[in-house]
């Protein structure tokens, strides 16, 4: 069981890694509308440009 | 209908005909017929035009389209391209494109984004654009080589999405800002809750089955180690709430939070360092998760009641012409001082305050006063911000500007009303004080009674008390009913902002109703007419050719009446029509200004009572007689009466309050049974806004109305409801927006508010009942940390599940 010692803190270093996928995430904006990226997914590709990069990004 | 009708549209019976652009039904009088299609109004025929031009038919395929009327305004947006509009509001990018955020009127659904979004191919030049549809704000971006930002505006305004310049975008980034922080700390405590309460079930397991001493420390370290930043980073917000309460002498449910949390965490570390005793790391991590979730939901529910003055803002132009000698050169709107002379052209939205020098023009005072027509000014009368010039050139003496003009005013008194109005301060947090006092007189109780057994038992069992009554499931119970029934709200069209608004609107107290718009349908209507009927078609042929809201209102009456054509029309601004229609001279018009062409009356004219006050006269003349008379007026909706009535059942005292003359308010007052001293006519928007704040004095007041000269009052009542049809700056200020025709839907925002209140009373006292079965097992010294991390997440769960299964805002629950 001795294994735990050296596994429990290597599950931890990953969960250290998603939390902070996460927080760029939440960061640089990609969760402030939810709404509109559901319905855009639903319309055909036709006409449409690339999305503008987050105000950030610039 | 002689026109031949492609089946692209549905034809219902003779009258009702459906428009191929918006699907709402046209009246047959406005209705318009090109390329084999049927459009109701110009505005949706223009958009239908460009949308087929422009190889977008797709666009009626879309399943998720919904009626909604286009209402362009024809504006040339000139302005937009000035140097100081482009300093104010755009930006440009390195690679040579510019890039301007605006917020649209008339965005309501899936099918908006799709046309939205699809600019760049309606206009050339035209390179991105990305609509936010909750907040009905889009991001342009252009190529201003190729194309002229107002050509971009005219092109949206034709769409009937009339553009304003967002001003409130460095509120809405803090708010965004503020947003984005507590996203991420809801996701790290929620990270940091799962992987401890993984470890607690280790421990747990361990506690029944045996464990090694070893694995026991390392698992209880792991723990303190793992809850420690969450304690440190996401939990911060309790501590630092509930010392800024304690700073200001209040209390708020924050107190008892940050009590707990902190007991638990240094009890636990306390214990994990000497080795023995409880931990309460998951319990810990668990309640400052599922509290910022809370908190959130809270957050989320509240925003965009900020955003008032942003958009009042938006609605005073951004330059202006100022006449300098000889030349007339365009300033900025802030550049305007006292003392300039203004040119005004047709078109135009005045920019300042002042007095007409030269011309004579009629003005649409919509923004600032609700009247819906339009008003004629000549030399020598003051004019003000915000009003439209509709027909000629106008010289203006600028006397005030900016801030001190009515518009200017008006904006503030928005803002004032909003700062003065008294926070309602929520059940949850009038009890937080008492419940904290009874949670520390129990648990010194509970230490007293075991201290002469053992010391340590009795901290122990103190600790567990204060740590299992964490009000947890409290504080969730209330931001949790709200946000679910404003959710519901939505879907029933009615749109709340502020969500304590509900705990208000339950109560008793004094509403506001407004009249134009609000309790009437806001339009004109022909509802007398006395006179031969040959006539009508004459009077038909000539009214077609105006744009004026009497000629509609005789066109949607007699719609069954064959029209002519005219020979000759010629009409008078604040006067009527004159012209021959058929062999005949015909004049329509304004009694005074009729008769002042033809003095003879008909026998039948001169023998008419008096019109009904409440109604606007007109007469026509044919071949220098007058022969009929005609009364308009603004029809009351057909729910007003009985929605009077049950408001007076629900226990609130209805008052009127109208900026309409105060003969058609009283008389409006007494058709719908309000005393005549609770009906107010003629009141401005800064009466309005008096009276509101003068009736606040005796408790909670609501304001109902939609025009901008509502805006004030809604802001400044207790809670402000805005009426679909109306200004979108009065949306802006409300706590409620009801999208349904008028005042239906208040009666279910009512119940609704009723309905929401006891769902979250009675989880209150679901929560309240879970804290007693702890504290007495507390009090008892059984609990230990598995029963508290049992227990609490229990009372939330149940509160959530009790407030999912609750019908707020359902049909079926009215």
């Amino acid at each position: 069981m001795s294994v735990l010692f050296v596994l429990v803190p290597l599950a931890l270093l990953l969960v250290a890694i998603f939390v902070g996928a996460y927080v760029w995430s939440s960061r640089s904006g990609q969760f402030d509308d939810l709404t509109t990226p559901a319905m855009r997914a639903v319309h055909d590709d036709e006409g449409v440009t690339a999305p503008l990069p987050p105000p950030e990004a610039r | 209908m002689s026109t031949t009708l492609s089946p692209e549209f549905t034809l219902g019976t003779a009258e009702r005909l459906t428009c191929a652009h918006c699907g709402l039904e046209a009246a047959s009088g406005d209705a318009r017929v090109s390329a084999g299609a049927m459009y109701c109004c110009a505005g949706c025929e223009t958009a239908a035009s460009i949308i087929k031009q422009s190889g977008l038919g797709g666009f009626y395929a879309l399943p998720e389209r919904r009626p909604a009327r286009v209402s362009a305004s024809g504006r040339s947006y000139a302005e937009f391209d000035h140097e100081a509009f482009a300093a104010a509001h755009v930006r440009y990018a390195a690679d040579g494109l510019a890039e301007a955020t605006f917020y649209l009127e008339g965005v309501h659904c899936a099918s908006c984004v799709w046309l939205v979004e699809r600019m760049p191919m309606i206009v050339p030049g035209a390179v991105r654009a990305e609509l936010d549809v909750t907040r009905a704000v889009a991001r342009l971006a252009w190529d201003p080589k190729q194309v002229s930002l107002s050509a971009l505006a005219q092109a949206l305004d034709q769409l009937g999405y009339p553009p304003h310049p967002f001003r409130g975008l460095r509120a809405d980034e803090v708010r965004k800002a503020e947003e984005r922080k507590q996203l991420t700390r809801i996701g790290v405590a929620g990270a940091i809750a799962g992987n401890v309460m993984t470890i607690a079930l280790a421990l747990y397991s361990g506690v029944f089955s045996g464990m090694e001493r070893e694995f026991e420390r390392y698992f209880r370290w792991l723990s303190f180690v793992l809850v420690t930043p969450a304690i440190i980073w996401p939990g911060r917000v309790f501590f630092t709430s509930a010392w800024q309460a304690l700073k200001n002498k209040r209390l708020h449910m924050d107190v008892p939070i940050a009590l707990a949390l902190a007991v638990g965490y240094v009890q636990g570390a306390v214990n994990t360092l000497r080795d023995g005793g409880p931990i309460y790391f998951d319990a810990v991590g668990t309640l400052i998760f599922l509290l910022l979730v809370g908190r959130f939901l809270q957050h989320r529910a509240q925003r965009g009641a900020a955003d008032s003055a942003a958009l009042l803002g938006a609605l005073a132009p951004v330059t202006a012409r100022v006449v300098d000698g000889d030349a007339v050169k365009e300033v900025p709107t802030e550049a305007i001082l006292p003392g300039m002379l203004l040119e005004v052209r047709p078109g135009d939205t005045l920019a300042a305050d002042g007095v007409v020098e030269r011309g004579s023009s009629s003005l649409d005072l919509a923004l600032l006063t609700g009247e819906s027509r339009p008003v004629s000014i000549r030399e020598g009368e003051k004019v003000f911000a915000g009003t439209v010039n509709l027909s000629a050139p106008l010289r203006v003496r600028v006397e005030e500007a900016g801030i001190t003009s009515r518009l200017g005013r008006l904006l503030r008194d928005v803002e004032e009303g909003a700062r003065e109005r008294p926070p309602v301060v929520l059940l949850a947090d009038r009890i937080a004080g008492h419940f904290i006092a009874v949670i520390l007189v129990l648990a010194v109780v509970t230490a007293g009674m075991w201290w002469s057994t053992d010391v340590y038992f009795a901290i122990d069992s103190a600790i567990a008390l204060l740590v299992v009554t964490c009000p947890c499931a409290l504080a969730i119970a209330t931001p949790l009913a709200f946000t679910v029934a404003v959710g519901r709200a939505a879907t029933r069209g009615i749109l709340i902002k502020g969500a304590h608004s509900l705990e208000t609107l339950t109560g008793r107290g004094i509403i506001f109703l407004d009249k134009t718009g609000t309790l009437t349908e806001g339009r004109m209507v022909l509802e007398a007419y006395d006179g031969p009927s040959e006539p009508r078609a004459w009077v038909l042929a000539l009214e077609r050719t105006s744009r004026h809201p009497v000629a509609s209102a005789f066109a949607a009456a007699w719609s069954d009446v064959a029209a002519l054509e005219p020979e000759l029309v010629e009409e008078t601004l604040g006067g009527g029509l004159e012209g021959r229609v058929a062999g005949h001279s015909v004049v329509v018009g304004r009694p005074e200004w009729v008769l002042a062409r033809t003095a003879t009356l008909s026998d039948a004219v001169q023998s008419l009572p008096p019109l009904e006050g409440r109604l606007t006269p007109v007469l026509i003349a044919v071949d220098g007689v007058v022969v009929a008379r005609a009364g308009f007026g603004d029809p009351l909706r057909p729910s007003a009466k009985r929605l009077i009535t049950q408001l007076g059942d629900a226990g609130w005292e209805v008052r009127l309050l109208s900026g309409d003359a105060p003969s058609v308010v009283q008389a409006v007052a007494s058709t719908l049974g309000i005393p005549a001293a609770k009906a107010e006519g003629g009141a401005s928007p800064e009466r309005k806004r008096a009276a509101v704040a003068a009736a606040r004095e005796q408790g909670a007041v609501v304001m109902v109305g939609d025009g901008v000269n509502d805006a004030a009052a809604i802001a400044g009542a207790t809670v402000g409801i805005a009426v679909r049809g109306g200004a979108e700056a009065s949306m802006a200020a409300a706590d409620v927006y009801l999208a349904r025709g008028g005042v239906e839907a208040l009666p279910e925002l009512m119940a609704g508010a009723k309905r929401t209140t006891n769902v979250i009373h009675r989880n209150m006292l679901v929560a309240l009942g879970y804290n007693a079965i702890g504290v007495t097992m507390a009090m008892m010294g059984i609990i230990d940390p598995l029963f508290a991390a049992v227990l609490m997440p229990l009372g939330s769960v149940t509160v959530i599940l009790a407030t999912w299964r609750a019908k707020t805002f359902t049909p079926e629950a009215g």
